[in-house]
């Protein structure tokens, strides 16, 4: 007791504060699992969305585009850069000659497209910046199809409001098989004129570790939505179905559905 | 007047009186941005963790970052947090670089678990808090803003004539023997005041801005944010800068309220009821 007396009052102080942090810093870890207080820190997410689309929407604004001389030279490729699956192995093996873009869902004329038939629609090339949800830029060249040229191909039928990226690698081993990689988009970015399916980088076919044959570029968004060694295109009512039910696989773990941000 | 003043100086007791010093709305804004700023700067630091390097221009170059903390290991596996501050490297294992976790063990993190939220490695929730807390501080600011400029307080209360710029060295003299203004120099703020105030109201508004030209979005909608700053990269370094900087005003706060009659402070900033000591011109 007659020790606790002799605390002078800066102790205390330091010692309350140390203390109050530390139940506050607890507090933040258990807010941040408990699934009330979550959804509501994720009703952000909403406004966010809601205002940029505001801000951006109604102009279909560009993201900006670079020079060659701004292309990074060294250009970090993030998550799988390696498929070990089998069947994506054998394609690569025989250079994607019998690879063909599933694309399906709710759509008119379902297709299969070779990367002869993706080459010969209409193309565009882009030198634009992908900003890593970590917080790294590199500043890259793509050339591939318009998804909007695809799409228009398939025809997509009335009730399809997001279009969902399949692809062939696993980047989290599950037994459920939530560790596929996927992505999904609205229609607002898939129509968009940036949104492409690359097949070139930097002129050359798309290198495996940046998603050969081929990999979507959402440029107004996070890297993690532009899904590398795309499979399929599906156009779809709603996502719920699909992994864990929050349309991407990096979703599926607590990110962004709206990524641009 | 004055006679009168003099004789209160001379009691033993000094005259107070309790002034009404800040308003509702200064007082609740002044809660709730102490609150998201909190949460903002040990949220970022999370976001920061997952990629502790900082470069300037629009992209990184990995090879050569202005500011990095790295962990590095040595021939006999021991792990050493590494500070580089454009090319000079410092020895801060335990606190940048590399730091304890759960189990008391030295890993790879830039910021450490006891300055982040959450505590552990998660840049998805770090993100969560972080943009949920940036709007409620815009909402919160705008709110302060329009206050400030309704009420044409901002040119009144914290910009300094050119008479107050030019008793600076006096004002500094006077703050480092801890001797405060009385009476009724004490109803305005002095200069050092207004202008550790005033960089704030811009620090702010400029943290904010250079947060949002981050966004892939933002950024397709006013690609002129971007030459503003100087690239993604700068924005991303300015915002980091600038948060640094209210953090260190905030450590001065904290110490000027302390030092400056932490009671009085505190009750200012929470009923609006500020004591002051008449000026006792005879000590």
């Amino acid at each position: 007791m007659a020790r606790d007396v002799g605390l002078s009052r800066r102790q205390i102080l330091s010692r309350g504060l140390a203390a109050g942090a530390a139940v506050g810093l607890a507090a933040c870890d258990r807010l941040s699992q408990a699934s009330d207080s979550r959804s509501a820190l994720e009703a952000a997410e909403s406004l966010t969305k809601a205002v940029q689309r505001a801000l951006i929407g109604p102009r279909e604004a560009l993201a900006p585009e670079y020079s060659e001389a701004d292309i990074s030279k060294v250009f970090k490729a993030n998550g799988s850069t390696e498929p070990d699956d089998p069947d994506y192995q054998r394609f690569r093996e025989e250079g994607f000659a019998s690879w063909r873009l599933v694309v399906d869902g709710l759509v008119e004329k379902p297709q299969r497209l070779s990367l002869a038939d993706l080459r010969a629609l209409p193309s565009r090339t882009q030198i634009t910046r992908h900003d890593c949800v970590e917080g790294w830029s590199c500043i890259g060249k793509w050339t591939g199809a318009p998804l909007k040229e695809v799409l228009d191909l398939a025809g997509l039928k009335p009730g399809a409001r997001y279009i969902v990226f399949h692809c062939a690698d696993t980047l989290e081993q599950t037994l459920d098989g939530t560790g596929q990689y996927y992505e999904s988009i609205d229609l607002v970015d898939a129509f968009h004129p940036q949104t492409i399916l690359a097949y070139d980088m930097s002129g050359a076919p798309l290198p495996v570790a940046h998603g050969a044959p081929l990999r979507l570029r959402v440029e107004r968004q996070l890297g993690y939505k532009m899904a590398k060694y795309v499979m399929r295109v599906e156009a779809a009512n709603d996502f719920s179905s699909l992994g864990r039910g929050r349309g991407g696989f990096w979703e599926d773990r607590g990110y962004e559905w709206y990524a641009g941000i | 007047m004055s006679s009168t003043t003099g004789e209160a100086a001379a009691a033993p007791a000094r005259a107070r009186r309790v002034v009404y010093r800040h308003s509702l709305l200064v007082r609740l804004t002044h809660w709730i941005n102490a609150l998201c700023f909190a949460i903002l700067l040990m949220s970022g630091l999370q976001i920061f963790n997952a990629h502790p390097a900082l470069y300037w221009g629009m992209a990184s170059t990995f090879d050569k970052p202005f500011l990095a903390l790295t962990a590095e290991e040595n021939d006999d596996g021991v792990v050493k947090g590494v500070t580089t501050i454009y090319g000079k490297s410092f020895a801060t294992t335990g606190v940048l670089g590399t730091s304890r976790d759960d189990d008391g063990e030295l890993a790879e993190r830039g910021f450490p678990g006891w300055i982040t939220i959450p505590s552990y490695q998660d840049l998805a929730t770090g993100r969560r808090w972080h943009f949920f807390f940036a709007w409620i501080l815009v909402l919160n600011g705008l709110v302060y803003l329009a206050n400030l400029l309704v009420r044409r307080r901002l040119t009144r209360e914290f910009v300094p004539s050119s008479r107050e710029l030019r008793s600076i060295p006096h004002s500094i003299l006077e703050h480092a023997r801890l001797r405060f203004p009385k009476g009724d120099e004490a109803l305005h703020y002095n200069v050092l005041q207004k202008l550790a105030y005033l960089s704030v109201i811009v620090a702010f508004p400029i943290l904010i801005l250079a947060g949002l030209t981050m966004s892939p979005g933002i950024d397709s909608a006013f690609p002129w944010l971007l030459s503003l700053f100087g690239g993604r990269q700068s924005a991303r370094a300015i915002h980091f800068i600038a948060a640094s900087y209210l953090f260190l005003f905030f450590l001065v706060h904290i110490v000027m309220v302390l030092v400056s009659g932490v009671f009085n402070n505190m009750r200012s900033m929470i009923t609006g009821r500020y004591a002051i000591e008449e000026d006792a011109h005879g000590s």
